[in-house]
């Protein structure tokens, strides 16, 4: 029985959360509280991974990584890898289609923290991000658990832009998901089966306890 | 010496308005300014505070400029040295008294100035617990320490004790007038409670229709309307019932449910819910003292 497949999926989930940490966060602040003319356009992009088939994502990225191409070609040369059939591509791509799990949640997490908060925080002389450090995220935590596990659990469900862009090669590329087609494809049931029960487990008791967590949130707001 | 002069429009209930006021406060005064819900009170608490942006003017605080349209000046929030207690308090659910206090400290502030604040207002036994935990009043006395901590030029209160019962009310008054006094505060308060006025107020700012109307001390401002042994009280007309040939109107007034006998042409056009003046002559009046 080869784990491979399941240690990567986590690999790249984890990854994918943490890199989305970095730069949702700072984007959804951008997007609750200020007011550009471009915001709606962004907001779009943001929100088109909900929509779009992740195939078309994975083909577009495919053809913007291809070593062919200038984006792909200047990559390759300057940091000395390919974005595409590598587990780095699968990250960037990872990131681009979660990235509404981790803006939405955490952009209306801003929206329901008070506005006085956050101006009693600047009228005693803190800055913009000892605000947010120190106020506004401590404040939001429910919203924050929902954008880290929803990345999360929506990383490890990929399937067609990792299928497009990474490809199926072992210990590189080949997550869980891609795996159980594989297998499936083999005929080899048994072992289909193990990767789909280990997935259908870890995503059930990483939802349900969210959904525990911030039960708890909201009845000891209550109180 | 604080000088301010705005101008600003206005998106009031009842259309467009222009809020323009010239003024000046005095270093250590206690400032009320006083009018109707909608008068562009708690505008001028913000603008001066930053959070909102005049149309034009001028704000000067002991001689630094806070704003200046002409000369494109406009000192961020974080930048000018204001206490601000909003309606709401604003107090952070994440952090204990003690860490809210702490954390209005300055860079290199030394911290023995949130033990004395919590002393006087009271708060020590408290230091360890959560807002969320603590009723009105606390909350409202965390909410003014906090914003002494960093010793402003101008303490902002924008009705703070609006959301507190009558007994509450008149205490926090002498915590604020006991605060005022013994940190040599300078303090701007927007409220449109009379008693509060008298109390507290050396000098009054009444605004309406965004302009201040009258200002001086309490007795001057208020001496001006004339004074005559007739009640006037506003209510709102609960009930309309007839009675042999009269009509007994149900009237709310405050918390109170009065009736007064109305003739079939005072009653004629009157309906559940119309807001109306009640005129009486004061021959028999009876005073009794409640409090204390």
């Amino acid at each position: 029985m080869d784990w491979s497949p399941i240690s990567l999926t986590f690999k790249l989930a984890l990854t994918t959360t943490l890199v989305l940490v970095v730069i949702g966060i700072p984007m959804a602040y951008g997007l609750a509280f200020s007011r550009f003319r471009l915001k709606p356009v962004i907001e779009a992009l943001v929100s088109m991974p909900l929509v779009l088939p992740p195939t078309v994502l994975g083909f577009y990225l495919l053809i913007a990584f291809s070593p062919n191409n200038a984006l792909g070609r200047w990559l390759n040369e300057w940091f000395g890898f390919s974005l595409v059939f590598s587990f780095e591509g699968l990250v960037v791509a990872s990131v681009i289609y979660s990235l509404p799990f981790m803006v939405h949640p955490v952009q209306s997490g801003f929206r329901h923290v008070p506005i006085s908060l956050k101006e009693a925080s600047h009228l005693l002389g803190k800055s913009r991000v000892t605000t947010l450090c120190r106020v506004l995220l401590p404040n939001m935590k429910p919203a924050l658990l929902t954008g880290v596990v929803l990345s999360f659990a929506h990383t490890i469900g990929e399937f067609g832009v990792v299928l497009m862009i990474g490809g199926n090669l072992s210990e590189e590329t080949r997550v869980a998901s891609i795996a159980i087609y594989d297998r499936v494809e083999a005929l080899d049931y048994p072992t289909a089966n193990t990767y789909s029960l280990v997935l259908f487990i870890v995503t059930f008791v990483i939802l349900f306890t969210v959904f525990l967590l911030n039960n708890g949130y909201a009845l000891k707001r209550r109180i | 010496m604080i000088d301010i002069r705005l101008k600003k429009e206005l998106q009031g209930a009842h259309g467009k308005m222009t809020l323009e006021v010239d003024s000046q406060i005095h270093p250590g005064d206690l400032t009320v300014i006083y009018g109707v819900s909608g008068a562009g009170k708690t505008s001028i608490l913000r603008m001066l505070a930053g959070l909102f942006k005049p149309d034009s003017g001028k704000i000067e605080v002991n001689n630094s400029c806070w704003f200046d349209s002409e000369k494109r000046i406009d000192v961020k929030p974080r930048h000018r040295k204001v206490g601000f207690v909003s309606q709401d308090y604003a107090l952070f659910p994440n952090m204990t008294v003690r860490q809210n206090l702490r954390y209005a400290l300055d860079k290199g502030q030394p911290e023995k100035i949130i033990a004395e604040l919590m002393d006087v207002t009271g708060l020590t036994q408290l230091q360890h617990r959560k807002p969320d935990t603590l009723s009105g009043g606390q909350q409202q006395r965390v909410a003014l320490a906090r914003a002494l901590v960093r010793q402003p030029e101008i303490l902002l209160l924008d009705e703070p004790l609006s959301a507190l019962d009558e007994g509450m009310r008149v205490k926090m008054q002498d915590y604020l007038l006991m605060l005022h006094h013994q940190f040599n505060l300078t303090t701007l308060l927007v409220t449109h409670d009379m008693a509060e006025i008298f109390k507290l107020a050396g000098k009054i700012f009444i605004l309406d229709q965004g302009q201040f109307v009258r200002q001086g001390s309490p007795q001057e401002v208020f001496a001006y309307q004339e004074i005559s042994g007739k009640y006037k009280i506003t209510g709102t007309v609960l009930h309309i019932e007839p009675n042999d040939i009269v009509y007994v109107v149900s009237i709310l007034i405050g918390h109170q449910i009065i009736k007064v006998i109305a003739s079939e042409a005072e009653r004629k056009g009157l309906k559940t819910g119309d807001r109306v003046l009640i005129i009486s002559k004061a021959f028999n009046p009876i005073i009794l003292k409640i409090n204390g």
